[in-house]
């Protein structure tokens, strides 16, 4: 089953409400996903520096490994997840010293704004864990997991972040996701778990590496991807939407002037303000829906 | 309504759906008209299903999936948006959506009339057995596949696959259709389809505002209907 949700803010004056929002969208899919829960949020940047999203088990001495690495780093912890802060030139180093001192810890997300936060449990408890309701940002995507074909684990919650500033939630299953991924092996972009939703993401990645907007990468899935879904995604300055042709997988969207807003079920729309008066419609199959930041 | 209707309030942010429904479950044929405010729908699924009772629901907002299922008798007044399978197997009645409908609404329904003031998505009166459904904007992929009976008129676009495998309801499109699906085909729009459509543009409200004679009928073409020797090798 699960559910997936997705705000994009278009008045910056809503900013400061956008983890409030979202994390009241991802409490209601509960039913439609209890077992894991996650979310991506795009904050402020720092100009220069990149957010490492780390995560590592309970109790973790995130400070610890700060001092390991050295270098101008700052660090938000938070709970099983971390925020470090590096600067662009030292990302790479960054990075490689990590693996090496403390190969316990994931490197989850990476980009200039995203930050990324997954694990098991209810999605109330996971927002909650994390704080998500005091997160400011311009938009985010979240999901709620009733796993089905694989194991309840932190590593197949979603989102899924295959690039720099890139994440995709994803409500279904790919049939071709085998044959995507030695594709995308040969491409060159890495993929960590056995996950089709991953290779979904890779695949966008891909593409928007290929120079393709996000909305041409989405596209292209139609043509590339086959199975069934309805797929979220956020980049630095983007959100975006597609359903494949089918549709199976439900999917309701509500747009006013403040912000754009996606749920699985309107239920998830149900307490944003303004809703009443809200532009509400069902996606349609088969077709690429995209906003831009820039471009607004 | 008359003026011995009794009315009655229901908000959905203070009591359920199971609440509601069991309260406009326990009145039965015969008994007297009344008329039903629903407040707070937020959504929530099965709002004003099951329903055997000539009375009136209005639902002040957008309602969740099955919204008016297997209704009887009732009208079901939805002011906002409908999830999926909105009135599915009606019998009689009415259902009404000012909004867009999600996918498979009126499934398989055999009687009653559901009007639709946006577009409804996939699906659209999926297996339906006698319903009458007016979409006032357009419907998706798939609308009408294997319908038995009834008639889905469409004031706008038709998806892809329209009447897949029908049977005998009859279908009216007012604007392009994407692709007719197997077995389906257009046919001659006689007077007594315009005054069949012209009953539905009642239904509808909308009698005299639009000429029947820009719509076409699509229909099944039966050649489904019998097993056929020459496809013996396909099973």
């Amino acid at each position: 089953m699960c559910g997936i949700v997705g705000l994009f803010i278009k008045d910056k004056a809503l900013e400061p409400k956008l983890g409030e929002m979202l994390s009241q969208m991802l409490e209601v899919m509960t039913d439609r996903g209890p077992d894991s829960a996650g979310f991506a949020v795009y904050g402020a940047s720092e100009p220069g520096r990149v957010k490492l999203t780390l995560r590592a088990s309970e109790g973790y001495d995130f400070a610890g490994l700060k001092d390991k690495l050295g270098g101008s780093s700052t660090l938000i912890e938070r709970e099983t997840h971390a925020v470090l802060s590096v600067p662009e030139a030292e990302v790479d180093a960054v990075k490689t010293r990590i693996a090496e001192v403390a190969p316990e810890v994931t490197v989850v997300g990476s980009g200039a704004r995203m930050e990324l936060y997954k694990e098991v449990g209810l999605p109330r408890d996971v927002a909650g864990r994390f704080k998500l309701s005091e997160m400011s940002g311009s938009h985010g995507i979240g999901h709620t997991r009733m796993a089905t074909e694989s194991a309840v684990t932190t590593n197949g919650a979603h989102p899924f972040s295959t690039g720099d500033d890139q994440c995709l939630v994803h409500n279904g299953s790919l049939s071709n996701h085998r044959g995507v991924r030695r594709e995308l092996e040969r491409q060159g972009v890495s993929l960590k778990t056995d996950n089709d939703s991953e290779v979904a993401a890779g695949y966008l990645t891909w593409r928007m590496n290929e120079g393709r907007s996000l909305g041409e990468a989405l596209e292209d899935s139609l043509g590339d991807l086959d199975g069934f879904y309805t797929f979220v995604v956020g980049t630095e300055s983007g959100f975006g939407v597609l359903r494949d042709p089918i549709a199976c997988k439900p999917a309701v969207m509500a747009e006013t002037d403040q912000y754009v807003a996606f749920g699985s079920e309107y239920r998830a729309l149900a307490g944003l303000p303004g809703i009443e008066n809200a532009r509400v419609w069902e996606p349609e199959p088969a077709k690429a829906y995209f906003w831009d930041r820039k471009a607004a | 309504m008359n003026a011995g209707t009794q009315s009655h309030a229901v908000d959905l942010s203070n009591s359920t759906v199971r609440e509601l429904n069991t309260a406009l479950h326990a009145l039965k044929a015969g008994s007297n008209a009344s008329l039903w405010r629903v407040t707070n729908p937020g959504g929530l699924h099965a709002i004003a299903a099951g329903l055997d009772a000539p009375i009136t629901v209005e639902v002040d907002g957008p309602v969740g999936y099955y919204c008016g299922g297997m209704n009887k008798q009732a009208t079901v007044l939805v002011k906002g948006s409908a999830g999926v399978g909105v009135a599915e197997n009606m019998m009689s009645g009415l259902v009404e959506v000012e909004g867009d409908a999600s996918q498979a609404a009126g499934a398989t329904a055999h009687g009653g009339t559901l009007i639709i003031g946006g577009n409804a998505a996939a699906r659209c009166g999926i297996s339906m057995k006698g319903i009458d459904i007016v979409v006032k904007g357009s419907v998706g992929h798939m609308s009408a596949f294997m319908a038995q009976a009834g008639t889905l008129t469409v004031f706008g676009d038709a998806g892809e696959a329209l009447g897949d495998s029908i049977y005998e309801a009859r279908l009216y499109v007012r604007g392009s259709v994407k692709s007719l699906g197997a077995d389906c085909i257009e046919k001659e729009m006689r007077d007594e389809h315009k005054a069949q459509l012209f009953e539905r543009f009642k239904l509808a409200g909308v009698e005299g505002q639009i000429d029947p004679s820009e719509f076409k009928r699509y229909g099944s073409a039966r050649t489904l209907y019998h097993f056929h020797v020459d496809n013996a090798s396909a099973y």
